[in-house]
């Protein structure tokens, strides 16, 4: 029966109802407004530009306040971003305010990498209220969303076009953030001058492709005034907070030895146009469109680098939580599976170390062997000399004593020459005979 | 004898006595401003700064011609990789009969780059090679016509919109300030108002100072010229570096025509004192001190360059005999080498002194035959 039912409201056509009578839902956006004031606002504005070209004398003039800053210096090796926020209250609407401030951008010689330390912190806030979302207990409402939800680009007005830095950083920021490009510094331009730059600096976006924040025009409301202020862009702006005495008003202007500029004077610049669009008008629009369209991208490309995807190749859709849990699997038999190769690496290695270290064995005691038998053969030689040399003292003392023996019986019978002759010859024989073993000595 | 008679009888006859004492050596001056007329004079300038800061108008403003027509800007895409060029445009102006070859080197793609590093190596290299060719020029045989190309002063254009002297800012000024004779100048100046200007030069020659820069200094002053002038003096030095505002158009201002700029709150007036300093930056540059700059430029920096120069063809000519001096010069006082070629010359000398000899001798015994 529940299934039926689910079909039948599946299926069923929307009529339209007349009403009878006031019943009084028509007060549900006023609901939401005193929700959402008791809640408060946040707002995350980015400002990028050179050092000194007045980001933050902009934003005390925007908000009416003085915003504590110091002076930056101009010998940053690499730009930061400085975050600060603030609480400001408007007739019992809370802002909460965080306004982010480039540290050196435009200082150094080689600006190649300038636009990174920016991208990196859009996309650390986008992490961070992912992280958020996916948690399994999660505040969405209670946290403060630190998204940039605005980013004006600080351009600076030297009359020409674009500087080339300017354009390579919007064009990697125009994926990530909401751009609106402002001339600062507009009093040093003149007005033929500023209608050429404004055209100069448009064309320039348009021909690279760099999307910047388009007012919105589909609510009839405001679809107007968006429309011409999309003309203006890039607005023209001037800030200061110095107070000046013009007719008998004090304003907000700078004062020059030729003149002086006001600040809320449409025809010195265009600071109320900014204010108007930025603050009174489409401050909800850039929030949604931060959230929908920006954080949306962002959140996709990271889950499609996790994994997740949200067909299978199959096309059945899949619920996170399969998805979860297949990867998880997935990821166990991986490690089972490193393990095991670690387990076969070890096994190889220890049998590999033993087959090397038995192959020593052997060649050691081969060395061994041959050492062994070469000593019995030198041993054998040695002997066999000993032998011979003993054979030849023994034949020495034998002829030694036959000598003298001789040479005895010479001496008793001296006059018989013959004898000598036999002496002599035995003399002569005694020498050959040493010599022959002499000889054979040598040999 | 002519030209003493001749200057004499325009001698100021005050009196007969004075008229004896009279030299006439006093009228040097106006026969050296004779001369320089009938030479005329160059001078070339260099103007250097990120592309959008207004050296060209600042020049057109300056010697009140239009130099750069027709000129090719380039767009950001391409100015990405830009490298830094040269290019020089040479006019004859002439005033009241004094002609002035005026040439403008301009660097155009100068810090427009994503990645400066080293971009003012061309600019080094053009000014070594202009003084390599005065060198080459002075040491060579013929030296009538001596062209002088060599940089004179270089204007070095700050931007305004910053606190004070970026990193790519002082890395020029050093590799320059050996070279060529360096004046600052706080472009765009019409978007500061006073007490900005104020507080920015006063940065900027703090850092010009820790940094030990060395940027054009003017001469003081001697202390026997006239207050009016020592005032000037004083006051020119206080201003620098110069914050300057240049204008392409003439508009109409409490009834005169003037070059400035036209703001819905107010006209900038070029030549105004009060708006900026340009009236300083001309009298500095083209009526004063012009000859200065010559001057420095031709005893400091060229001979320093001559000096090295020197130094390392000798260096390179003792580690190889072989190679000849290209150009005359004495030789340096190396212990090595210095007993050596002293000895060659005084060889030299007496050779040519004995063949001398010969020769006279052998004159006169034909004379007397």
């Amino acid at each position: 029966m529940a299934a039926n039912d689910g079909d039948v409201f599946a299926h069923e056509e929307k009529r339209n109802l007349e009403l009878g009578g006031h019943v009084g839902f028509d007060s549900l956006p006023d609901q939401l407004v005193s929700k959402s004031v008791a809640q408060g606002f946040c707002f995350n504005i980015l400002c990028v530009g050179e050092t000194g070209i007045g980001k933050s004398t902009l934003m005390n003039t925007l908000f009416n306040t003085t915003f504590e800053n110091e002076e930056a210096s101009h010998y940053q090796t690499e730009v930061q971003l400085r975050p600060q926020t603030y609480d400001l209250q408007e007739s019992n609407v809370n802002l909460k305010l965080t306004a982010v401030h480039t540290v050196g951008f435009g200082d150094q010689i080689n600006k190649e990498q300038s636009y990174k330390p920016i991208l990196e912190y859009i996309d650390t806030q986008f992490e961070r209220y992912l992280e958020e979302e996916l948690k399994i207990k999660r505040s969405l409402f209670n946290c403060h969303d630190t998204r940039i939800h605005i980013c004006l680009y600080f351009i600076a007005p030297t009359g020409h076009s674009l500087k080339s830095l300017d354009l390579v950083t919007m064009k990697k920021l125009d994926s990530k953030v909401n751009i609106i490009p402002v001339i600062a510094k507009a009093d040093t331009v003149s007005k033929g001058e500023l209608d050429k730059l404004k055209i100069k600096i448009m064309s320039e976006l348009v021909s690279n492709g760099v999307q910047i924040y388009q007012f919105p025009t589909e609510d009839e409301a405001v679809a107007e005034i968006n429309n011409s202020m999309n003309t203006h862009l890039p607005f023209a702006v001037v800030g200061s907070l110095e107070d000046v005495k013009v007719g008998n008003k004090m304003v907000k202007a700078r004062l020059y030895p030729w003149g002086s500029v006001q600040v809320e004077n449409e025809n010195h610049c265009d600071f109320v146009k900014l204010r108007e669009m930025l603050l009174r008008v489409n401050m909800e629009d850039l929030r949604e469109q931060t959230h929908a369209r920006h954080y949306e991208l962002y959140r996709r490309c990271k889950l499609e680098e996790m994994g997740f995807k949200d067909t299978d190749p199959d096309s059945h859709s899949f619920s996170l939580q399969d998805t979860y849990e297949a990867k998880r699997k997935e990821f166990l038999v991986d490690l089972q599976h490193k393990e095991e190769e670690m387990r076969q690496m070890f096994v190889n290695k220890v049998k590999e170390t033993e087959a090397e270290l038995k192959e020593k064995e052997k060649e050691l005691h081969e060395r061994f062997e041959q050492l062994k038998r070469m000593h019995q053969d030198e041993k054998k030689n040695l002997e066999e000399k000993r032998r011979e040399l003993e054979e030849e003292m023994n034949a020495f003392n034998r002829r030694k004593v036959a000598a003298e023996t001789l040479m005895g019986q010479a001496l008793q019978g001296c006059s018989q020459p013959f004898k000598k002759d036999k002496d002599k010859k035995n003399f002569f024989s005694l020498p050959s005979a040493c010599s022959l073993t002499s000889g054979r000595n040598l040999n | 004898m002519t030209a003493n008679s001749r200057y004499k009888s325009r001698a100021p006859r005050a009196e007969d006595g004075e008229e004896k004492d009279y030299v006439g050596f006093a009228t040097l001056p106006n026969q050296v401003h004779r001369k320089s007329v009938k030479k005329g004079f160059d001078f070339t300038l260099m103007v250097a700064g990120e592309s959008g800061l207004g050296k060209s108008t600042l020049v057109n403003s300056l010697f009140l011609t239009d130099l750069h027509k027709d000129r090719k800007l380039l767009n950001a895409e391409e100015r990405i990789s830009q490298t830094v060029e040269i290019t020089k445009h040479t006019v004859d102006i002439e005033e009241k009969g004094v002609k002035l070859k005026l040439t403008i080197v301009d660097t155009p793609g100068f810090g427009d780059a994503v990645n400066n590093t080293e971009c003012w190596r061309n600019v080094t290299d053009y000014i070594d090679q202009q003084f390599e060719h005065y060198f080459r020029d002075e040491s060579g045989l013929n030296r009538k016509n001596i062209q002088d190309n060599r940089v004179h002063c270089c204007l070095y254009f700050i931007p305004p919109f910053g606190h004070g002297l970026r990193p790519v800012d002082i890395e020029f000024m050093k590799a320059l300030q050996e070279k060529v004779n360096v004046v600052p100048l706080i472009a765009k100046a019409d978007c500061l108002t006073p007490s900005e200007i104020k507080k920015l030069k006063e940065r900027l020659r703090e850092e010009i100072d820790k940094l030990g820069i060395k940027i054009y200094q003017f001469p003081d002053c001697d202390s026997d010229e006239d207050d009016e002038f020592k005032r000037q003096d004083k006051e020119l030095k206080e201003s620098s570096p110069f914050a300057v505002i240049g204008s392409n158009t003439v508009v109409e201002a409490r009834g005169q025509r003037v070059r400035g700029r036209l703001y819905p709150w107010g006209i900038v007036e070029v030549e105004n004192p009060s708006h900026c300093d340009f009236v300083k930056l001309r009298t500095m540059l083209i009526r004063t001190h012009m000859h200065d700059l010559k001057d420095i430029t031709s005893d400091v920096h060229y001979e320093n360059h001559r000096a090295q120069s020197i130094q390392t063809m000798t260096s390179k000519m003792n580690a190889d005999k072989r190679v000849e001096s290209p150009i005359p010069i004495l030789p340096l006082s190396t212990p090595d080498v210095e007993t050596e070629k002293l000895i060659k010359m005084k060889d030299d000398e007496l050779r040519r002194m004995q063949q001398m000899l010969q020769k006279m001798q052998q004159q006169m015994h034909e004379q007397d035959l």
